[in-house]
């Protein structure tokens, strides 16, 4: 079974957000950049667990510039076998899901895995994107997947309860949380990564369809209003008569 | 040209989220001097109270093919619906079936999509619209630069009091193409209200204790109609169920009223909740940085303050039912 994980480059979840140029760029001075979570703790620890079960091979694919390059390798320290760059800074999902399509298309991947989403932008886009622009079967906040020859059973997460979806490979799927458990790459793994493939290709020349105009930092909130743990009826009085919320 | 709304159902009903996509919608048909159409994908049998939200017109694609909630397929449809209409702005609500849909639309149209939209597009100059970006700690306002224009909303974002009015429903007959999933089974939660739709949640960390504590916390949001959440740490322990489990690698939610309690208020924790509209914290911790994020704040002991606090509630339900 050939599997290609889609992994993005985050910015570490602990760090302070903050804007340059006029509030249109995000400020990338002291910032650690991680792969997102969603990405390498779900999509790319299963697809290495299916690997494992079945056999064949985990590409992990990111588009972007070189300065990718660590958490790429951080993917190939888990476990993943070759590495591939689409040599280009994407800057919205319609451009960076063209790219991966067009790569994809040429490979013959029975499964492509994301993360649901990316923790900068937030967006749950690229991964239907992609199915949509490959024409393949989607399944979208996946929580469960396993695998019988060409038939993928998923469980995604849907409306007021859990759906159980059968479907054929090739498809697309991108994974939320209970998929599988994080893993922390060993000394084995990261010194085996130095010499995996970490093949960089050309980008496709893809568009773009949106931009950023700018950013904000959300409004403080104002001071917290202390009530006293003796008096907790209090609160219920705010709620409803200030807050307006009960 | 026209605005096209995707009217998501749950149950053969027209689902909460979906009258909020229409208000939104219609609004925006109005200030663009056009109409509003929705579509409705799958049973439903009161596609037509979409008109007291502002929608003039329903296509309703009701076939057995549609039964089952199959993303390629429903993307076929509402992609007929687009050129049926001649719509330039199509509208999802950023829910489970909008997550799974509205990029392929974008896709397939190779139309800009701005996802979890937090306000109304600003028209005057182009089309831009504010999103919730690095998991709520900040905003970008995002133009969408191609002739289709698709936006998906975050729930419970913009008001969606009923407008008034009449739609006429039409049957909708779209070509699809083959399905290209099989729905095997369907398990409910357990609960009642899920906890994004919910817009109320008492949530609770650590600070608990161990899971055995958790019934006050159930007593709580019961009396208040709220939904029951928890922090990673709980959740990580199976404390409590993952799908509870609310912050950055969570679940991101924005209630009107968030409850936490016994949590510290890490930056990830603050990240899934911190658009909620009211943040109450009790915490024993008078520097728990949580307080810094709050509007309310009780610093004592959940095992005192929560009992209290239901009764209170519980008090406050008796003299206003």
């Amino acid at each position: 079974m050939k599997i290609l994980v889609c992994i993005s480059k985050a910015p570490d979840t602990t760090a302070k957000i903050a804007f340059t140029n006029n509030n249109t760029e995000f400020d990338t001075n002291g910032v650690q950049f991680i792969v997102n979570p969603y990405d390498e703790w779900y999509a790319l620890v299963r697809g290495l667990e299916l690997k494992e079960q079945h056999g064949g091979s985990v590409t992990v694919l990111n588009v972007g510039a070189a300065d990718n390059d660590p958490i790429i390798r951080k993917a190939l320290a888990i476990g993943a076998d070759e590495a591939v760059r689409i040599d280009v800074n994407p800057t919205d999902a319609l451009q960076a899901a063209k790219e991966i399509s067009t790569y994809a298309k040429e490979q013959g991947y029975d499964l492509v895995l994301l993360g649901k989403e990316t923790i900068d932008y937030n967006g749950s886009q690229i991964g239907a994107m992609v199915a949509e622009l490959m024409d393949l079967p989607y399944v979208s906040l996946a929580t469960k997947l396993d695998m019988n020859g060409t038939t993928a059973t998923v469980s995604r997460d849907i409306q007021g309860g859990t759906e159980v979806v059968e479907l054929s490979t090739p498809a697309v799927i991108s994974a939320a949380k209970g998929m599988a458990e994080a893993r922390i790459p060993n000394m084995r793994g990261i010194m085996a990564a130095r010499t995996k493939p970490l093949n960089v290709v050309a980008a496709s020349g893809a568009s773009t369809a949106t931009t950023i105009s700018s950013y904000e930092l959300p409004p403080a909130k104002g001071d917290c209003h202390y009530i006293d743990a003796d008096n907790v009826g209090e609160l219920i009085e705010l709620l409803h008569n200030e807050a307006k919320v009960i | 040209m026209s605005i096209l709304i995707y009217a998501n159902t749950a149950n053969g009903k027209i689902h909460k989220s979906a009258l909020e996509a229409v208000a939104y919608g219609s609004r925006i048909a109005k200030d663009m001097g056009t109409n509003a159409t929705a579509i409705v994908v799958g049973e439903c049998d009161n596609a037509d109270s979409l008109g007291e939200f502002g929608a003039t017109k329903v296509l309703h694609a009701n076939d057995a093919k549609f039964n089952s909630f199959d993303p390629s397929v429903y993307t076929k449809a509402v992609t007929a619906a687009v050129e049926a209409e001649g719509a330039d702005v199509i509208i999802f609500s950023h829910d489970f079936t909008g997550k799974a849909i509205a990029p392929r639309v974008a896709a397939r149209l190779d139309a800009g999509l701005v996802s979890g939209a937090v306000d109304y597009p600003k028209i005057d100059n182009g089309f831009t619209v504010k999103k919730a970006v690095f998991s709520g700690k900040a905003f970008a306002n995002i133009t969408i630069n191609t002739d289709k224009k698709v936006v998906s909303l975050l729930p419970n974002s913009v008001d969606k009091d009923p407008v008034g009015g009449t739609a006429n429903v039409e049957t909708f007959s779209p070509e699809v193409g083959p399905a290209s999933l099989t729905v095997k089974e369907i398990i409910k939660e357990s609960t009642d209200l899920p906890l994004t739709e919910a817009e109320k949640v008492v949530s609770a960390g650590r600070g608990l204790k161990g899971p055995e504590n958790w019934g006050m916390v159930e007593d709580l949001a019961k009396a208040l109609g709220a939904a029951t959440a928890c922090s990673r740490p709980v959740s990580d322990m199976d404390w409590r169920p993952h799908h509870e489990h609310v912050g950055q690698t969570g679940v991101a939610i924005r209630p009107n009223l968030y409850i936490a309690i016994g949590i510290s208020g890490a930056i990830q924790h603050l990240a899934g909740v911190n658009q909620s509209k009211t943040i109450v914290v009790i915490n024993n911790d008078a520097e728990a940085p949580f307080f810094k994020s709050a509007n309310y704040g009780i610093v004592g002991d959940a095992f005192e303050v929560v009992p209290k606090l239901l009764e209170a509630a519980k008090a406050f339900n008796a003299a206003n039912n």
